[in-house]
């Protein structure tokens, strides 16, 4: 793809307020960043971190407080209501919960958004089929949303977001309602989406592993700011903020927790370092050099490896054993090509200062700067719990518009 | 009093009040039904949070709602007597029984509409706009049919509690079946009357019961 089009989406200095009971909230503070045509970008961050309130200043579902958004080519923070629904006809949108109308039919969903957009009754039978084939529900357009599956659902919420050939889909948490599996067949269809139809697609989530599989560069957002940018190798191989070191961590699970490592330490008393693997780092090959060039014992007790956008990135935790010096030469010899964190001996610990995971047992553990990472196992209950499909006249589903 | 009812003299007596009632009821409805849609759609858009918020229209509106539905309809009726002069002409008979009948169905349906619409998935609303639809597209397209089912069965509740109040209107001369129970039956110690009145109406109610649930299944069948 061309770097040297102009961006599809840009924000100039955007903020974007809301009035609460102290003051005011700054849900997106002072965003600058640009979304270039043709890619599948990611915006990721915890719940609260102003993500969906980003993406919604491009469509202007959340109008602009100040600074600009420049939307292929237009300033939406500019625009009467009567022109931003033109330009919202452009833009596809896809959600957590797939709002899809109950009340309509699979093709009824589809040709509905065709009938907002002014298309001729004719034309939007045919339209609507053509959409249901491309996502692969061509023998459900008869039936109603309720009868279908998460992941169903979520190709009926796309099918429906590209009906009138937007050339931006932004996809507000799509997958977080869907099991794994789920998750991988409609980042599968975005991804075609993307590439086939030639479509920007902006992906909204809290999940590093979404971003990993399909995203060609990522926003980091904490507290209403984009803390670090990039292509998503160079964010998260070499992540600056402690908020993506956290996301890293959480979707590695390379780096021993706390508590792992307390348990660690019992087994294996001796020096224990992580030694980083990365594309322009260390390779496991030159570990093994390095652990046959000094003379000492390294045997591996933790780590994990993965593709991150198709390159190798992780760590290794390994235990030495030796003469001091001979670590120390170790050490040395490896920081030179890669990072290397020594964790100390079980005598004289050293703590990781990103590590994330379940805490130790140990009464220091308990004096911890900052707030602690959310578990991402309890995470996603909470969001799944939120996710429960309750009719709308539910107790269930007041409940949760009045806790919003 | 003698033992025998005489039918034969009372059977053109209920059939007219009958015919009363549905007559004061249908027209009612008709009123309140729309009257109370467009109010009840009226207080949801501009509460808080949704896309014609307005805090003056939506406390004005839902004071309104509030002030009339706790008046006891037995008493609303004489309160509006001025408001039905001024709209039908009369402060007794059939027609003068629309006013209120209509006024205080209409604020019912309202707030039935209303809570239905809250319980409202809001994410569908913001869906459609997303795509582009108009504020008034969403109401007609997107409101009213996610939540049909609900409606029916809220028109289908307002339909019984407007024949509750028919059997009140007899106080101002409107007639209908409770009137027809108080003068014929309960008046005259006549208790055969009255039960045989008591169930006209409760198969009545039943008819529109059963009525409204089948259409609502129908709406909600997807």
């Amino acid at each position: 793809m061309s770097t040297t089009a102009p961006p599809m989406v840009s924000f100039r200095h955007a903020v974007k307020t809301f009035p609460a009971k102290s003051g005011e909230v700054r849900a997106v503070d002072d965003v600058t960043l640009d979304i270039r045509t043709g890619e599948i970008f990611g915006v990721i961050g915890y719940s609260g971190a102003g993500k969906s309130t980003l993406v919604r200043l491009i469509n202007a579902l959340e109008p602009a407080t100040a600074g600009e958004v420049i939307v292929d080519g237009q300033d939406v923070t500019a625009l009467p209501e009567r022109e931003l629904r033109r330009v919202r006809a452009g833009i596809g949108m896809i959600f957590q919960q797939f709002n899809l109308l109950s009340s309509r039919t699979v093709a009824g969903n589809v040709g509905y958004a065709l009938a907002v957009a002014g298309w001729p009754r004719e034309e939007r039978k045919d339209r609507a089929a053509e959409l249901l084939d491309f996502v692969g529900l061509s023998d459900k357009a008869r039936q109603y949303p309720s009868q279908l599956s998460g992941g169903q659902k979520q190709r009926v919420g796309i099918a429906r977001a590209l009906a009138t050939n937007p050339k931006i889909l932004l996809a507000d948490e799509a997958t977080s309602a869907l099991d794994p599996e789920t998750t991988q067949d409609v980042l599968d269809l975005l991804r075609r989406v993307n590439s086939e139809l030639g479509v920007t697609v902006v992906v909204i989530t809290h999940e590093m592993d979404v971003v990993k599989y399909a995203c060609d560069r990522v926003a980091v957002m904490e507290d209403g700011k984009v803390v670090e940018h990039g292509d998503v190798y160079s964010v998260f191989a070499r992540p600056e903020h402690r908020a993506t070191r956290r996301f890293v961590g959480t979707a590695l699970r390379d780096r021993p927790s706390p508590a792992a490592l307390e348990r660690l330490r019992h087994r294996h008393p001796g020096r224990i370092v992580t030694v980083a693997v990365r594309e322009d780092g260390a390779s496991s090959t030159d570990l093994t050099r390095a652990l046959r060039e000094h003379p000492l014992d390294g045997t591996i007790i933790y780590g994990g490896i993965v593709e991150i956008a198709e390159r190798p990135y992780g760590s290794l935790t390994l235990e030495l054993t030796g003469e001091d010096a001979a670590i120390a030469g170790f050490i040395t010899d490896l920081s030179r090509s890669t990072s290397v964190l020594d964790l100390g001996t079980a005598e004289h610990p050293l703590a990781d200062p990103d590590a994330v995971g379940p805490r130790a047992t140990t009464a220091s553990s308990e004096a911890d700067e900052g707030p602690s990472a959310p578990d991402p196992h309890q995470a996603l209950g909470a969001d799944r719990l939120g996710g429960v499909d309750h009719p709308f006249w539910s107790p269930f589903a007041l409940l949760r518009r009045w806790r919003r | 009093m003698n033992n025998e009812t005489d039918w034969d003299y009372l059977v053109p007596l209920l059939q007219k009040a009958f015919g009363e009632t549905l007559w004061m009821v249908s027209i009612s409805l008709l009123i309140a039904g729309v009257a109370g849609l467009a109010l009840g759609l009226a207080v949801y858009v501009t509460r808080r949070g949704n896309f014609l918020e307005n805090r003056t229209v939506f406390t004005v509106l839902n004071l309104l709602i509030n002030t009339i539905r706790p008046i006891p309809f037995i008493i609303f009726v004489f309160a509006v007597g001025p408001l039905t002069m001024a709209l039908v002409g009369r402060t007794i008979g059939m027609e003068a029984a629309i006013p209120p009948m209509a006024i205080m169905a209409a604020v019912a349906f309202a707030r039935l509409v209303e809570q239905n619409l809250v319980a409202l998935d809001p994410g569908v609303v913001e869906a459609a706009r997303a795509m582009g639809a108009s504020r008034w597209r969403i109401v007609w397209s997107v409101l009213i049919p996610e939540a049909l089912g609900p409606l029916i069965l809220a028109f289908t509740f307002l339909t019984i509690a407007v024949i509750d109040m028919s059997a009140v209107v007899g106080m101002i001369g409107a007639g209908g079946l409770g009137d027809f129970a108080i003068r014929h039956g309960y008046q005259r110690f006549n208790w055969e009357v009255v039960w045989a009145t008591v169930l006209i109406i409760i198969v009545l109610v039943q008819v529109v019961q059963v009525l409204g649930n089948a259409l609502a299944r129908k709406a909600l069948r997807r």
